[in-house]
């Protein structure tokens, strides 16, 4: 069942009652108004200790009404799905304006949108067996991959998530989103150490997932063997590393996942509701030299299946290409909802997402990363002296409006006369988004987009994301080690 | 909802008709307000009132769970039906179940979790304390140039929670908070500085005042004026208490049942161990008056107490629901969340040194007020947060610091706490006074 037909079938709100919705919404005055309906159908598994110890699903419906009046935002929601309760939201949210009812009603029109996710076998609709087959391969893969293994975690989860949005100009947009996630993470003992005593250095974990808005086509057992397998060997590898440096140093990033540094670093601060309340240190620099000319940097939602794609975004607008922020350097554009790109005047860029029917739409990233250069990795490597190879991050934090970032290394080596030499252990990286981008001085041609779970999390709210990076040298940061 | 043990019977019921052994129903029902000001305008507003239940089913020790926020009949029984049969294809496993201990409701009587005044404060009057908040932190200072507004919230609610052991209890539950984002900026050629500060509270009149909060902002926000970066170096680290607290969230994790019986923990197999310097005692109480984690039982249905985890820098306790507490072989702490453990008041109990006299005994060393970033690994005890903070030259402040990170181990931290303050502060859940740790590296240049 389409989205549409779901909430008109089930719960009797047709594009009539959806007009009456918005009507009473701006029955005081506003600019703007809209109704986002939610169906959410999510489901997850559990193994550890090589058990399958739960399996959860979860059904989540409700509705949100928003308001818009200049600069303000009215919103109200429910999980009730009647046209009384809806009625009820609307008046709520629209104790925000204050003026005339906008007269006429309001008719609204379906949009047709893309379809950016190749979903062949939905995995809601998939037998609980065959993720569960997921799972006991990842657990076997690892358990057979070292015999110091002691503890594998494995888990899946998956959602279907049916939105249907109403807004006062007359667009209907509905959107059936898939997504799924696998993670499997393990623990591994050094020997001659039976009793693990607390020492820590003897014991080291390792870490890998896949999220994708796709089908479960777009997985397998093999693939979950092939994750498990490198999470052992990332603990692996770490049991042997010495404590990371501590102090300034050159740093190369690693194809992939390392674009979390630029999701910290030029992302966040791209965002256009902190640029117009002028609290990012890129407020008021379009069109100025902000990068070396090696950096491009784009948000793409209409990529097909990563964790950021997207048919719409969470307030009804459509993606229809890519948004190039920065290009060879200059500022060209901020990641934009409805309400920042009126106030701006400038067009809305897709990025008014939203976590759900309990929250408002705010600019977000979807699928971010840095394009592709001309240098060869290798020589990229070969050209640093001593500094740090950094391959994969559990994270990152960003100050946008003193611009200061974080990014967290959880696997990472020592680059000594050009080779990547000895494992050292994980280490906060930490660097000012401004510095950063006049401090890379060579981009790979191997962009790699990576397909980690990755979730941002802003003002509460948390967004499945994309992020990705060709193989980057940056001349230097601060690394947060002991030595 | 009046109908709560009406819906529960017939949730139970079902449950038992599908062929479980055992099944838990939670309902959660809260009104919701949240606004924010910024510039003197209001920026959002949103009101709500939610509901969501889940629900645990057990059939030959094998589990499954669930939840909904549509508690249409259908939908529940189609919820009911399946769990109980995705129960059936999950792993035996014995220590899979509901708390043996969990007998009578206690009562939330005395606990001061909540405030009926929350919910008949007009939607004007809140706002109109983050307006004010806000208006006083924009005229303190000339040098206080904008603002990421000022947020009042406040949720009134409550649980209920049954089984069919025979547990049925309820409380009813509500926190407000009142919080300001400043920017700065010593002069229109200088970097501009940010800071927050927000005052959190079950009872209205618990509430800092705004005129309080806009003050600690503005104060927090001039202390970084004129930011430099310092040379890498190891020296003593005082944590302020609000940071001192994101600490002991660092230190949960590692304490909690889960993390033990998954080896996850730096402190695996330490119980009795002396973890940490003599004058660190860490206690989670879940029946502290008025405390933001106070709950009379938990969410598996078990009694709320006080748990001394550190004593004296000894390892007493993990912390536990019933399922770790069945795989360790020891007693539910009352800290189920029905998926692993959570928090109730966890908190680093107050030492006998005022803080200032902390500050005055470092001859060189960095006061950490702000953390950003992870790097925390809980498996190795491995610590590196990224960090603001101010400079300390011979047991005052010199100069504020920026772009630096602090690095060290959890259980090299712990041991090496050598002052804790007299100013516990519960602001959070998790709560700790000013401590002083011995040494850590500092990374800079």
């Amino acid at each position: 069942m389409s989205a549409r037909e779901l909430f008109e079938r089930q719960h009797g709100l047709d594009s009539r009652q959806l007009g009456r919705v918005l009507s009473e919404a701006l029955g005081g005055g506003g600019d703007f108004a809209d109704v986002y309906l939610e169906y959410r159908q999510s489901s997850s598994l559990h193994l550890e200790e090589s058990l399958l110890k739960e399996s959860s699903e979860a059904v989540a419906l409700g509705a949100g009404v928003r308001v818009v009046a200049g600069e303000q935002t009215g919103y109200a929601y429910t999980n009730e799905l009647s046209l009384e309760k809806l009625l009820e939201c609307a008046r709520t949210a629209a104790s925000i304006a204050a003026g005339a009812a906008r007269s006429g009603s309001i008719h609204l029109a379906p949009r047709a949108v893309p379809a950016r996710y190749p979903a062949g076998r939905p995995a809601h609709q998939s037998a609980m067996s065959e993720k569960t087959e997921f799972l006991r391969a990842a657990d076997a893969a690892a358990r057979r991959a070292d015999s110091r293994v002691r503890e594998v975690s494995a888990n899946w989860s998956d959602e279907w998530r049916q939105i249907l949005i109403a807004n006062s100009d007359g667009e209907l947009v509905a959107d059936s989103q898939p997504l799924f996630a696998f993670g499997v993470s393990v623990v591994i003992e050094a020997d001659g150490n039976p009793s693990g005593k607390s020492l820590g250095a003897s014991r080291q974990a390792g870490w890998k997932n896949l999220g994708l808005r796709a089908g479960l086509e777009a997985f397998s057992g093999e693939k979950a063997e092939g994750l498990a397998r490198e999470a052992v060997a990332q603990a692996a590898t770490l049991l042997t590393a010495a404590d990371a440096p501590a102090g300034e140093l050159p740093i190369v990033l690693a194809a992939g996942a390392s674009g979390v540094l630029l999701h910290e670093s030029v992302g966040h601060p791209l965002e256009a509701d902190a640029n117009r309340k002028r609290l990012s240190v890129f407020s008021g620099r379009l069109g100025e030299r902000v990068a070396t000319e090696l950096c491009t940097v784009v948000d793409d939602a209409t990529l097909p299946g990563l964790r950021g794609s997207l048919n719409v975004d969470g307030e009804g607008t459509i993606p229809r290409a890519a948004t190039v922020l920065i290009e060879q350097g200059v500022l060209r554009a901020y990641l934009q909802d409805r309400l920042s790109a009126r106030l701006m005047k400038m067009a809305p860029t897709g990025n008014g997402r939203r976590a759900g029917y309990t929250s408002i739409p705010i600019p977000r990233m979807t699928n971010t990363y840095l394009a592709a250069g001309e240098s060869d990795p290798e020589d990229i490597i070969r050209s640093v002296e001593r500094g740090l190879y950094c391959k994969a991050f559990s994270g990152g934090q960003v100050e946008p409006a003193v611009g200061k970032f974080t990014f967290s290394v959880h696997e990472a080596y020592l680059i000594e006369n050009g080779r990547i030499t000895r494992p050292v252990k994980g280490a906060t990286l930490i660097g000012s988004g401004v510095d950063i981008l006049e401090n890379i001085v060579a981009v790979g041609h191997d962009l790699e987009l990576d397909r980690g779970a990755w979730a941002c999390g802003k003002e509460g709210q948390s967004a499945p994301v994309g992020v990705g990076t060709p193989t980057v040298k940056i001349t230097r940061m601060t690394v947060g080690g002991r030595r | 909802m009046s109908d709560f043990p009406a819906l529960a019977e017939r949730v139970l019921a079902q449950a038992r008709a599908a062929g479980a052994d055992d099944a838990e129903v939670f309902l959660h029902e809260s009104r919701n307000f949240s606004t924010r000001v910024r510039q003197g305008t209001t920026e959002t507003v949103t009101e709500a009132t939610t509901r969501s239940l889940s629900l645990r089913v057990f059939v030959d020790q094998r589990m499954a769970r669930a939840s909904a926020s549509d508690l249409n009949a259908e939908t529940l029984d189609g919820l009911v039906r399946r769990a109980v049969e995705r129960a059936r294809l999950a792993n035996p496993d014995p220590c899979a179940g509901l708390p043996e201990e969990a007998a009578e409701a206690v009562s939330a009587d005395g606990l001061g979790l909540y405030d009926p005044m929350l919910e008949t404060l007009a939607p004007a009057d809140k706002i109109a304390l983050a307006r004010e908040t806000e208006a006083i932190g924009l005229r303190l200072d000339p040098r206080i140039r904008n603002s990421g507004g000022a947020g009042f919230s406040a949720h009134c609610g409550q649980v209920w929670l049954a089984n069919t052991r025979g547990f049925c209890g309820s409380y009813r539950a509500s926190t407000c908070s009142l919080g300001l984002y400043l920017l700065g900026q010593e002069d229109r050629s200088q970097a501009q500085v940010s800071d927050y500060w927000f005052s959190a509270a079950r009872q209205r009149a618990k509430l800092e005042s705004p005129e309080a909060v806009a003050r600690r902002t503005v104060e927090r926000v001039q202390r970084h004026f004129g930011a430099r970066k310092v040379a890498t170096q190891e020296v003593p680290v005082v944590f302020e208490p609000l940071l001192a607290g994101e600490l002991l969230a660092d230190l949960f994790g590692a304490v909690s049942g889960e993390a033990i019986y998954l080896r996850r923990s730096f402190l695996v197999d330490a119980l009795g161990e002396k973890v940490a310097a003599a004058g660190v005692t860490i206690i989670d109480d879940g029946l502290l008056p008025g405390g933001l984690g106070t709950r009379p039982f938990d969410r598996e249905g078990v009694g709320s107490q006080r748990t001394v985890v550190v004593e004296s820098g000894v390892l007493r306790n993990y912390l536990c629901g019933s399922y770790a507490a069945r795989k360790l072989g020891r007693k539910s702490t009352g800290n189920g969340s029905g998926n692993g453990e959570s928090p109730t008041n966890f908190f680093l109990a107050a030492g006998e040194k005022p803080p200032e006299e902390i500050i005055r005994s470092v001859e060189r060393g960095l006061y950490v007020t702000r953390l950003i970033g992870q790097g925390v690994n809980l498996v190795t005890g491995d610590y590196s947060r990224g960090a603001f903070g101010l400079w300390i030259e011979s047991g005052a402040f010199a100069y504020p610091v920026h772009e630096v990170t602090i690095g060290g181990t959890l259980r090299g931290m712990l041991e090496g706490v050598e002052a804790v303050g007299t100013d516990l502060d519960f602001r959070d859940p998790f709560a700790a006074p000013t401590i002083r740790i011995a040494t850590m590296t500092v990374a800079g240049t």
